[in-house]
């Protein structure tokens, strides 16, 4: 029972992660129904900012404050973000969707060995931001520090962007270009600035996750945001794309189901396992768990 | 039109490459890519033992010429690099790789080629098994995994130990299959044996399945990469007992990664910067002039494979792929910097190993076996 305990925290804390990349994804498609395959390279450079800002920080004798890593790490992933969107998918906004699907996997693999370039493709050790305490432990059952500032980071981030998608006027005005481009530049609202500001919010996003990892699997490289990035659609998928509490319920379900059968099956199943539920609901309930068709969508 | 111009192109490639004065080697390694730290090592090494050589007047009165490809530490891209350097390069003998699935790889191509390859720190049985112009420069996972199973279970006299190796490695998969048998053979009982994959960089649930055995010992038969990642999330789960592994620990990254959590672990590899030996002290003067940091082990396995090879060279009078395999296999006594260097008749070396400590956020002896 212990055993499946502390397996369960595994899961909870790694499906955080996969969270917050799947609600970027999730936010994309919900706006400008755009599947945004460059998005787990995103995180690969949030990952990378928190590298660099963090040596930096502590070369230059100031000790690496967490939060202030984190937010240069979401300031940057959003500029960059942004940038995306200006250069590669809006001058194919009025093409056929599958022009700006490829685009993005060409951005994707831009950012994949551009990243290399510029990095080098050894993997880099994430300095220590956090020294790791176990916060209890009982037995076998233990949970660390680190796992909870992964948890409640994820849940505050969640939380704000639930404020702003529901409260703000942005909030309402993203979801009016959800429901229609057209009917939205009619009543007035500037769908290319929102756009743009969607780019920003779900880049941030996944700008925190890298360095989130980067605290508890302190080890960086150029191709990391591949495989996070796939889990994370499929997470998307699952809790219904589009829907901000499916990707969060779809993350936390596939974080568990992925720990799970390495513990009790084998590892080489793990990564099998995504994709044949991405697979089964494509097949038997395309909408996901939480999605539906006519739902509101951001 | 386009006919002569292809005529004087390929003119111009197949001439520009004849040159009777030196001697054409290949070098494939992991410069980039996940394990860097094992290409980037081994070139220095390759790169000193060839300068060496060429400021004594080279091999057979001709300058050695290294050719180096990458591979990106990819098993289909060392494929390639090395068709490339047989076909292209036209090169007459090959140096790499470390990693065995790689070398697994690109063997059959050196092979069907008739041009003689060694492996400066492929540890799996199977490399050389591919034919019989491929050899190595270092020992064999059944030593290295035996040595440790016996220093684990007699020196440590620990008799309890699980083991979590990379289910896409062949070189992590032959050292804990070996690791196991004779740990069991000695009495010792395997907890239990769990897998992750390359570039994995969760283990916490693998991990709490090993610990809720109770192991007093985990074996980690992976690559720098992973395992400052795992003994770090071990340490997290509460784990208190002893970590061991093989040659892939053996770079500066085990530590960096792995930090205090991989202080007093156990690693086998080929040598130790520790050795008195005047020949391997002055080796590391040398290095240490020319690169500026103490080499590892992966390094002194480049410039004793690339010695290997002048070596049989000199010994055969020709660069003749079938001349030069003869003279290798017949390799006895040969003095490299990590040992005494015999061929045996699979084409492996027969040397010592050393069993590395982790201690005080540095790398010391702990203790060398024999063959």
């Amino acid at each position: 029972m212990d055993q499946f305990l502390q397996q369960l925290i595994n899961g909870i804390s790694w499906g955080a992660i996969y969270a917050l990349i799947a609600l970027g994804y999730t936010m994309v498609y919900g706006v400008i129904r755009l599947i945004n395959f460059a998005h787990g390279d995103l995180y690969m450079l949030g990952a990378m900012a928190g590298y660099y800002s963090a040596r930096f920080l502590m070369d230059s004798g100031g000790s690496a404050a967490f939060p202030l890593v984190l937010l240069f790490s979401m300031v940057v992933c959003g500029l960059i973000g942004f940038l995306i969107e200006k250069l590669a998918y809006k001058p194919l906004r009025a093409a056929p969707p599958v022009a700006a699907l490829i685009t993005a996997i060409g951005v994707s693999l831009f950012l994949e060995y551009g990243g290399q370039l510029l990095f080098g493709a050894d993997p880099k050790f994430f300095p220590t931001l956090i020294e790791s305490i176990p916060l209890f432990e009982t037995g076998r059952f233990s949970m660390t520090n680190i796992q909870a500032v992964i948890l409640i980071t994820s849940i505050i981030l969640m939380l704000i962007l639930r404020f702003i998608v529901l409260k703000t006027k942005m909030g309402l005005a993203m979801r009016a270009v959800s429901f229609s481009h057209t009917a939205a530049s009619l009543m007035g609202i500037p769908v290319n600035r929102i756009i743009s500001f969607t780019f920003i919010i779900g880049s941030s996003l996944a700008g925190a996750a890298g360095v989130l990892v980067g605290l508890s699997n302190p080890k960086v490289e150029p191709l990391m945001g591949i495989m996070p990035g796939i889990k994370a659609f499929v997470a998307a998928v699952l809790g219904g794309i589009g829907s901000i509490p499916g990707a969060l319920v779809g993350a936390m379900i596939l974080g568990i189901l992925e720990t799970m059968v390495t513990a009790y099956l084998s590892s080489t199943y793990r990564d099998a396992l995504a994709f044949i539920i991405l697979i089964l609901i494509l097949i038997f309930k395309p909408t996901g768990i939480l999605g539906k068709r006519s739902q509101e969508k951001v | 039109m386009l006919f002569r111009f292809l005529l004087i192109l390929f003119c111009f490639i197949s001439c520009q490459q004849i040159s009777k004065n030196e001697i054409r080697i290949g070098e494939f390694g992991s410069l980039t890519g996940g394990t860097a730290t094992f290409g980037q090592s081994t070139h220095k090494g390759i790169l000193l033992a060839t300068e060496e050589i060429n400021a004594k007047g080279g091999v057979l009165g001709k300058q050695i010429k290294m050719i180096t490809e990458d591979d990106r530490s990819l098993a289909e891209e060392a494929k390639t690099a090395v068709l490339k350097l047989i076909k292209q390069q036209k090169v007459v003998a090959i140096l790499g790789e470390v990693a065995s699935s790689r070398s697994l790889a690109a063997a059959p191509e050196a092979q069907k080629s008739s041009i003689p390859m060694i492996s400066p720190a492929s540890t799996n049985p199977a490399v050389t098994q591919v034919g019989d112009y491929i050899f190595r420069a270092c020992f064999v996972d059944s030593f290295q995994g035996e040595a440790m199973a016996k220093f684990v279970k007699n020196d440590l006299k620990l008799s309890k130990v699980a083991i979590l190796k990379d289910i896409k490695n062949d070189y992590s998969i032959g050292l804990a299959d070996f690791f196991e048998k004779t740990f069991k053979t000695l009495g010792g009982n395997i907890t239990s044996v769990e897998s992750y994959s390359e570039n994995d960089i969760e283990f916490r649930a693998q991990l709490t399945s090993i610990l809720s055995k109770n192991p007093e010992g985990i074996f980690i038969p992976g690559y720098y990469t992973e395992v400052g990642l795992i003994a770090r999330q071990a340490r997290e789960l509460g784990f208190t007992g002893g970590l061991f592994g093989g040659d892939g620990w053996d770079s500066s990254k085990t530590l960096e990664i792995g930090g205090k959590y991989v202080e007093n672990s156990y690693f086998s590899t080929h040598y130790s910067s520790e050795d008195p030996d005047p020949s391997v002290q002055g080796f590391i003067e040398k290095f240490k002039k020319e690169h500026g940091v103490v080499p590892d082990a992966m390094a002194v396995l480049g410039y004793d494979a690339a010695n290997l090879l002048f070596d049989a060279m000199t010994r055969a009078g020709s660069t003749e792929g079938a001349k030069v395999r003869d003279a290798l296999a017949g390799t006895q006594n040969f003095k490299g910097i990590s040992g005494n260097i015999s061929m045996d008749p699979d084409r492996n070396a027969q040397k010592k190993l050393v069993v590395q400590k982790i201690e005080n956020g540095h790398v010391v002896f702990a203790q060398s076996v024999n063959p």
